[in-house]
């Protein structure tokens, strides 16, 4: 492999590692208040407001139910708007974090649904808003949960960046296709796989021992 | 409003709607707790104790009705003033509701972040709570090291951080053994004469009324079906939900063997009769059955007996057989038991 390959593949995988914080930083931000407004609309311990919850519902699983790909070339336009491009890896953060806003807001949701009732009711029993349930009871005894779901979410962006990259987006999936598939380099194909198990492995670890580590702090 | 009572009720109904047809949870509830007193409601699962207790929280809305605590309209008020009033009722949990993400002393600190003290405020407070708990070396102490006594003494803790005048208890021993109730029921007792905080305690253990409630609210299908001093509710329970209750928990039924024989009529091949006796307070110290002997000339047999001690009076139950079949000589006997504040029952002959 020739030294101007490997810096391409350097290169590569640095833009799919901007892709994926990028993304993730994107998706824990709006994902993590949404998520939060979807629990607190459907609890009646806290804000029930049934329609909007309903109309938050529609709109979560519709932009779940988008594959992808077709996703991406639907955004298309937003992109141009936002970025000023549609191509290119920064271009490929937009659809990545509209992907992965809804996604990761389902699986802490699901978290939060996973606490005892009890837990809010006692809260509730002394005398908290409903705020003060959210911050102090909701969210700091789902934290370990809300780690594991943006973890999860970084791991589908490593994969949905690949896909971007094969359009255009750039990073080690546009590497992986144009040099590898396209081109029958063979070799390039199976290090930018590699690469990519390899990232993924990485966040897995570090987010197990994150996780790990909270509910240790937790216990000591 | 009756100022003088902590807590009234007054027609309280609570409905729920299950599909088509409405389910009622609380029928035409009144009751009344005094200031400083300990309430035990009893009822098997599904009687409504369970929402009326959250009622006087107003955790649960009533359908119909008023509540007052402490002279507040609680229906009434808005819900920056409930969440004020709230503060003034502790509350504790059967599954006791801690929270993991925090240690003993951050989860006792936990009611009184909510209503904004400092944190010099919240360790005065907190110090004499664990020292009244007895938890003050397990402060730093996760909730998973501790035990299912420890961990309710915390959530106790919690409750009277905050100075509540009343503690309500949602099943709080029930999930707790024999010997650990018994701690957890002396603390209550505690609380309730040194800090005067009214008690108001659910449960489905006649054993923990029987400690510790000095007022008896027997629940059965949303209905008080019976309510008074403790003693007289058990003494003479005349409600078939508190008769089922206390032949369960003080087991004062007859050997399967006699039960069988019964027969409800006297019949040419019977020739005892069994009588189920109540002994209250006095009745229960005097040996009557040894004048049963002696004055009618009558052979007696105690197939079953218990004898219990609530709120130090006597409470005796027996199932007694007598060795006749004389019809006018039962009659007199029975008479003879009732003379002397014994609550008799003929259960049959054999």
């Amino acid at each position: 492999m020739s030294e101007w390959m490997m810096m391409s593949l350097g290169h590569a995988t640095l833009e799919t590692l901007w892709m994926v914080c990028a993304a993730g930083f994107f998706a824990l931000l709006f994902g993590l208040p949404l998520a939060i407004i979807l629990y607190a609309t459907k609890h009646p311990r806290l804000w029930a407001r049934p329609i909007l919850h309903h109309i938050l519902e529609v709109i979560v699983n519709t932009l779940r139910s988008f594959p992808f790909f077709i996703l991406m070339i639907a955004l298309m336009p937003m992109t141009r708007l936002l970025v000023g491009t549609s191509i290119g890896t920064t271009a490929a953060i937009v659809p990545l974090s509209i992907a992965a806003i809804p996604f990761v807001a389902r699986l802490m949701e699901t978290h939060f649904n996973e606490l005892a009732d009890g837990l809010l009711e006692a809260a509730q029993a002394m005398g908290a808003t409903p705020w003060q349930i959210i911050t102090k009871v909701v969210l700091a005894e789902s934290c370990a949960g809300i780690i594991q779901a943006q973890i999860v979410t970084l791991i589908t962006l490593v994969s949905y960046s690949a896909m971007a990259g094969a359009v255009g987006g750039g990073g080690l999936g546009s590497m992986a296709f144009n040099e590898g598939y396209q081109r029958y380099n063979l070799p390039v194909l199976i290090v930018t796989v590699i690469l990519l198990i390899t990232l993924v492995q990485i966040i897995q670890m570090l987010g197990n021992y994150c996780a790990q580590r909270f509910s240790k702090t937790a216990k000591a | 409003m009756a100022h003088a009572e902590m807590i009234v009720l007054n027609n309280v109904s609570k409905y729920y709607q299950q599909g088509s047809s409405s389910f009622c949870a609380l029928d035409a509830i009144n009751l009344s707790v005094e200031p400083g007193s300990i309430t035990g409601i009893i009822g098997h699962s599904g009687a409504g104790k369970s929402t009326l207790l959250r009622c006087i929280n107003c955790l649960e809305r009533p359908s119909t009705g008023q509540i007052f605590v402490a002279g507040e309209d609680m229906l009434a008020l808005s819900k920056a003033d409930l969440r004020k009033m709230r503060q003034q009722i502790g509350m504790i949990f059967q599954q006791f509701h801690l929270l993991s993400s925090r240690d003993v002393y951050q989860n006792i600190a936990f009611s009184l972040e909510i209503i904004g003290k400092d944190k010099k405020t919240i360790q005065a407070t907190i110090e004499p709570l664990l020292e009244l708990t007895g938890l003050t070396d397990k402060r730093h102490a996760h909730v998973d090291q501790l035990s299912g006594g420890q961990r309710q003494r915390v959530a106790i803790a919690r409750a009277l951080a905050t100075h509540p005048s009343i503690l309500l208890c949602d099943e709080a021993t029930s999930a707790l053994d024999p010997q650990t109730t018994q701690s957890i029921l002396h603390l209550l007792k505690e609380i309730n004469q040194r800090l005067n905080i009214t008690i108001v305690l659910i449960t489905h253990d006649m054993q923990v009324i029987k400690q510790v409630a000095q007022q008896v609210i027997v629940m059965d299908k949303g209905r008080i079906v019976e309510s008074g001093q403790a003693i007289a509710v058990f003494g003479h329970a005349t409600a078939p939900a508190t008769q089922a209750l206390i032949h369960e928990t003080f087991h004062d039924t007859m050997p399967d063997y006699l039960q069988l024989r019964l027969s409800p009529t006297l019949q040419p091949d019977k020739q005892h009769v069994l009588l189920h006796c109540i002994f209250v307070g006095e009745s229960a110290e005097k040996p009557l059955i040894a004048q049963i002997s002696a004055q009618y000339g009558v052979s007696t047999n105690i197939l079953e007996a218990h004898l219990e001690t609530i709120q130090a009076t006597r409470l005796g139950f027996m199932v007694l057989e007598l060795q006749t079949a004389n019809a006018a000589l039962i009659q007199q006997i029975l008479q003879f038991l009732q003379l002397h504040q014994v609550k008799v029952e003929v259960l049959g002959y054999v």
